[in-house]
């Protein structure tokens, strides 16, 4: 589920609490009532967000700290060593850039074939429909499955992909094995399931935008490029920014499709964060870079939502 | 005007192969024997349909578990979560409590947290608890609902409270206010905060994959990395067919409920 709309955090409009009017005893009573209902009812939610979401973030700080391998009831603190240790090291710079380029290409190509995909369903083709719904699907289905069916279409040998190179006259590289094509193979898979998301949040922007802002840019003689530059793109920026953020979360969140093409590699070619957590806690059992590396990636993503908000703050005021 | 039309047609036919071509090679493929899997030029039209694929599939690896261990899990956890959404959503739609603000903003910062984060703790409380390799191991930290608790709020604040009252009024405590006059009047909201709870539960691999470790305790999506790992990319008829046993259910739903789930997906994006 994608963490959207923390856009509106601490934006809560007033409630509408019922009352019902009696005497001053039992307004009283009925208030604590209320109370009470009222704990009753957030008390098992929020003691699952407490236990599960708040806790993990303050014992992963506290797990960095140490040395622990998970197995001995002792464990050593050693101050910021981990983090001192990965920043220094060659394999966890790495990881950032594989981080980076993997994020990248998988943001910043959804968005874009999305924002074109998008563009094009939103004029009145036939059959844009079925294909509306297609370009989505993707997106519900088990990112192992996924995984799985790509792997087959990137087989060398019998895969769609043989289909394509021959097409061009060439013969397809063995992607999942080769370092050079791995983390491009796996872009591609993520691109295939995410950029249906895209396009439909896209397409939703687009049509909610004014119609009355394009009335008055055609009469002035505005023309597509033209209009698109100065009025739909800046229009549509609060969606893009949304997408950023949501899709950045999701982007380090990727695992399953790698679990089931690559398992990070060959050698760690699609070593991302996401997967250096995994591998450094449950495969090394190494606590302390496990935490470490998890912290990493909770202030990074804390970061951009943070700019988001702020962003979209801004873009409130204006109005 | 023409030649623009004809581009833009010949995009979406584009468009439309790409996202659909992967999907048709998973099920053709799922279909073919062997001798049409490993040649070359492709079949495009399986003709020599191989039921056997799926039976196995099935008999690789115990996938009656799993996909018993992902109807249980997957409903459970989602009843559960829709429960807290809803039971969270009244509270803070239409109850009074001092500290609401706050408890508020500690609702939606829970949405910020990813994931990944929270694996090598959450897997250290539940084996503290004894949990691994049990139903409420795999169900339990993801009941929990930020999100939809949000969504159905949102949408509950925009019922006539003149109705909520008046149920109030003629003596309904809280309970049947909510079970009789707002659930209700949510149901649209209600069908998308639990279509899309079920289908992010059924397709989810990596907290199952962690909490489970014996093969009868598996859930599907891990099962596939079983076959894959047991058996490697060899035999790739019986591969897709096992792809399928995950997807076909979720694209059967997609199908019949697509628009619950796109707007479950995508609430939130466009009203800045």
């Amino acid at each position: 589920m994608p963490a959207a709309t923390t856009t509106t955090a601490g934006t809560a409009p007033p409630t509408t609490a019922h009352r019902i009017p009696s005497g001053a005893g039992g307004a009283r009573r009925r208030r604590r009532r209320e109370y009470l209902m009222f704990l009753a009812f957030v008390a098992p939610n929020f003691l699952f967000i407490v236990v599960f979401s708040y806790w993990p973030v303050l014992y992963n700080a506290y797990l960095s700290l140490t040395d622990w391998d998970m197995i001995s009831p002792i464990k050593n603190f050693v101050g910021l060593d981990n983090y001192v240790d990965m920043f220094t090291s060659l394999g966890f710079a790495d990881v950032l850039l594989t981080t980076v380029y993997f994020t990248v290409g998988v943001v910043g190509g959804s968005m874009l074939l999305g924002l074109g995909i998008a563009l094009l369903l939103n004029l009145k083709l036939r059959g844009r429909t079925f294909v509306r719904t297609m370009v989505f699907a993707p997106h519900v289905l088990s990112g192992a499955a996924v995984g799985l069916v790509w792997a087959f279409i990137f087989d060398p040998n019998y895969g769609l992909s043989r289909v394509f190179f021959s097409a061009l006259g060439a013969e397809s590289p063995s992607w999942l094995t080769d370092s050079d094509w791995a983390l491009p193979a796996v872009i591609i898979v993520y691109l295939w399931k995410n950029t249906g998301f895209a396009a439909i949040v896209y397409l939703a922007g687009l049509q909610g935008l004014p119609k009355d802002v394009y009335e008055s840019a055609a009469l002035d003689g505005s023309g597509p490029w033209t209009t698109f530059r100065r009025f739909t793109l800046p229009l549509l920026s609060p969606v893009t920014f949304f997408l950023v953020v949501t899709s950045t979360i999701g982007s380090f969140q990727a695992f399953d499709v790698i679990a089931l093409t690559t398992g990070g590699g060959p050698g760690d070619a699609t070593t991302i964060l996401s997967w250096f957590v995994y591998d450094s806690g449950f495969r090394s059992f190494q606590a302390g870079p496990a935490g470490a590396s998890s912290i990493v990636m909770f202030v990074i993503l804390l970061a951009i939502t943070l700019v988001q908000t702020r962003y979209l703050e801004r873009k409130v005021h204006y109005k | 005007m023409r030649i623009a039309r004809t581009v833009q047609y010949a995009l979406l036919v584009v468009i439309g192969v790409i996202m659909v071509g992967p999907l048709y090679w998973l099920l053709s493929s799922s279909l073919k024997d062997p001798s049409q899997i490993y040649t070359w030029p492709p079949v495009w039209l399986p003709t020599n349909i191989r039921p056997g694929n799926y039976s196995d599939a099935w008999n690789a690896a115990p996938f009656a578990d799993f996909y018993l261990n992902s109807v249980i899990t997957t409903f459970a956890g989602s009843i559960l979560e829709v429960a807290n959404a809803v039971l969270t959503a009244y509270a803070f739609a239409f109850l009074r409590f001092p500290g609401k603000r706050v408890l508020f903003v500690v609702l939606l910062g829970a949405m910020m947290v990813p994931g990944h984060v929270t694996l090598l703790p959450n897997y250290l409380t539940v084996s503290e608890l004894g949990w691994i390799n049990t139903y409420q191991g795999i169900v339990i930290p993801g009941v929990a609902s930020a999100f939809g608790a949000f969504l159905l709020r949102q949408h509950m604040l925009t019922l006539p409270g003149a109705l909520i009252e008046a149920a109030r009024i003629d003596g309904a405590g809280h309970l049947r206010a909510l079970w009789s006059v707002v659930l209700p009047m949510s149901r649209p909201m209600l069908v998308t905060v639990g279509i899309v709870s079920l289908v992010s539960k059924w397709n989810d691999f990596i907290w199952p994959l962690i909490v489970t470790n014996t093969a009868s305790m598996r859930t599907l999506p891990v099962g596939l990395l079983l076959l894959k790992n047991q058996e490697g990319y060899t035999n790739w008829g019986a591969v897709m067919a096992a792809a399928m046993f995950v997807v076909a259910p979720v694209l059967i739903v997609f199908f019949l409920a697509q628009r619950h789930i796109v707007t479950g997906l995508t609430q939130g994006a466009v009203k800045g």
